[in-house]
């Protein structure tokens, strides 16, 4: 389980989070919405233990992961996936390499065994032939699937995923969210997604939280939000041009 | 009172900066000996800084070595004692020219494609990959390149020396006349083991410096490709003045 309890964070004396709390019970998807550079990403990054918060705290599965050592947070985060917005595959190492690198790096077990299970995560995000290329010979949506089999090949309990469909082509972003679903299912990890391709992230998610001005505006089911009287709920989901929601 | 305030906040930035990179080589001295090092990155690192640094320490080796017997002679014939071309050759090379321009070679080849390297990796989230995989950055970033420095520069320093030697040998005894026993033979006169071995301390600490500032400016680098480009000039200016004032540092302690 995932719990945020009154995260705030500042970069450069600006104030993006103010006080964010919002909870993703074990084996559910958690939809994160909201406007651009309103620091979706960087609650997904508080939630990696990638930034340290300002004030409050986050815990999994009870533990505040800023109370854990070095180590301990290590060993926590061996249990995350995280796909980046960016992808982040390795530019020196091949699609093969790049999906092999955590197992080759963090367990101790035989080639032979890693060459099945990068294939199995190459089959599984439909890249198998695509293994000796490089991230700079290979489109965006292979990036993105590459990442994607990269971060499931150790079997993560949590995943992030930090806008996974953005600058794809609509074939393949729907692509990238079936995937994201048959991986759920198969796996039931419990998981963050950052997207702004509502009406097909709502298809696969639980629960959604609207993220406005550094708060938790709402919280509800995809059904909930979609129905939602809210003005600003209303046309961020709508994507009217009239409404509260200021311009920046 | 508001320039006051400035110098203040200036001040306050410069320390907070340099604090910032104590702690960086603090980190990673720590991961250096507190983690099994990663034989297979050093070696790659090593080949890196160092085999692929070996042309251009050629040519600069070669020339500096060349203007040396040149300068040199027409000093020293002033004074009627040609006869000692070859040491003082031997001497400049090997106590401060081999290492300093050593250091800056490598620093323009190596140190600036290590901190874009780095500053790449920092912008497009493969450090944060690397850290949400349980794989401290340090460990498989840092460490190495440390390590390669400081193995890489005493050897293309030693080398550097040695080709400095034959350009100076070139010049002075092809061209100008000196005789062949005269270069050779007086060095062994006039140079010692304390020489050779505080140029090779110099470089050792030169290669640590390099690394050191490389990486930190790529790790630390800002945003986008503006921020790595930044980066890589700032690593560049400050590794090489950091590398002539640790000469002069070295030198009067060593010497």
């Amino acid at each position: 389980m995932i719990r945020i309890e009154n995260l705030s964070k500042s970069f450069n004396g600006f104030e993006v989070l103010k006080g964010v709390s919002c909870e993703v019970a074990t084996g559910e998807i958690l939809a994160l919405i909201g406007g651009s550079g309103h620091g979706k990403s960087v609650i997904l990054k508080h939630i990696a233990g990638l930034l340290k918060p300002d004030r409050g705290r986050v815990l999994i599965d009870g533990i505040d992961i800023w109370s854990l050592t070095r180590s301990e947070l290590d060993q926590l985060r061996s249990r995350f996936g995280f796909l980046f917005q960016s992808g982040a595959l390795f530019s020196s190492l091949t699609v093969f390499d790049n999906v092999a690198f955590p197992l080759r790096e963090t367990l101790k077990i035989s080639e032979d065994d890693i060459r099945k299970r990068v294939l199995t995560a190459l089959d599984q995000v439909g890249l198998r032939g695509a293994e000796d290329k490089y991230p700079a010979q290979i489109s965006g949506g292979m990036i993105k699937r590459t990442a994607l089999a990269r971060s499931l090949v150790g079997n993560p309990k949590i995943m992030l995923f930090d806008e996974p469909t953005t600058g794809l082509d609509p074939v393949i972003a729907h692509t990238i969210l079936n995937l994201i679903q048959s991986i759920h299912k198969a796996y039931g990890f419990t998981g963050v997604i950052v997207s702004h391709e509502l009406s097909r992230v709502f298809q696969i998610v639980q629960k959604v939280a609207m993220l406005y001005e550094g708060v938790i505006l709402t919280t509800g089911s995809p059904a909930e939000i979609t129905a939602s009287q809210d003005p600003v709920v209303r046309q961020f989901v709508t994507g009217s041009l009239e409404g509260p929601i200021k311009i920046r | 009172m508001t320039w006051i305030r400035k110098l203040g906040a200036s001040g306050l930035f410069i320390l907070r900066r340099m604090g910032r990179m104590g702690l960086f080589f603090t980190k990673t001295c720590y991961y250096l000996f507190r983690s099994p090092l990663k034989i297979s990155w050093v070696l790659k690192q090593i080949w890196f800084i160092g085999a692929q640094s070996t042309l251009v320490i050629f040519l600069t080796g070669a020339f500096a070595g060349m203007v040396l017997g040149l300068q040199g002679f027409y000093t020293l014939n002033r004074f009627g004692s040609t006869a000692l071309l070859g040491p003082m050759v031997a001497l400049i090379l090997i106590r401060s020219l081999g290492p300093v321009f050593s250091a800056l070679m490598v620093t323009g080849r190596a140190g600036s494609a290590m901190t874009a390297e780095i500053g790449i990796m920092r912008i497009s989230e493969q450090i944060d990959a690397l850290e949400l995989m349980g794989l401290n950055p340090y460990r498989y970033l840092v460490v190495p390149k440390l390590v390669a420095g400081m193995i890489a520069l005493p050897l293309l320093t030693a080398m550097f020396d040695v080709i400095g030697i034959f350009g100076g040998y070139l010049i002075g005894v092809n061209l100008l006349g000196v005789g062949e026993g005269t270069y050779f033979g007086e060095m062994v006169n006039y140079v010692d083991m304390q020489d050779v071995l505080g140029g090779l301390y110099k470089s050792f600490t030169f290669g640590i410096l390099i690394t050191w500032i490389c990486c930190y400016k790529g790790y630390y680098a800002g945003f986008g490709a503006e921020g790595v480009s930044k980066a890589t000039t700032q690593a560049v200016v400050l590794s090489s003045v950091l590398i002539l004032f640790w000469d002069y540092v070295m030198t009067s302690a060593l010497f």
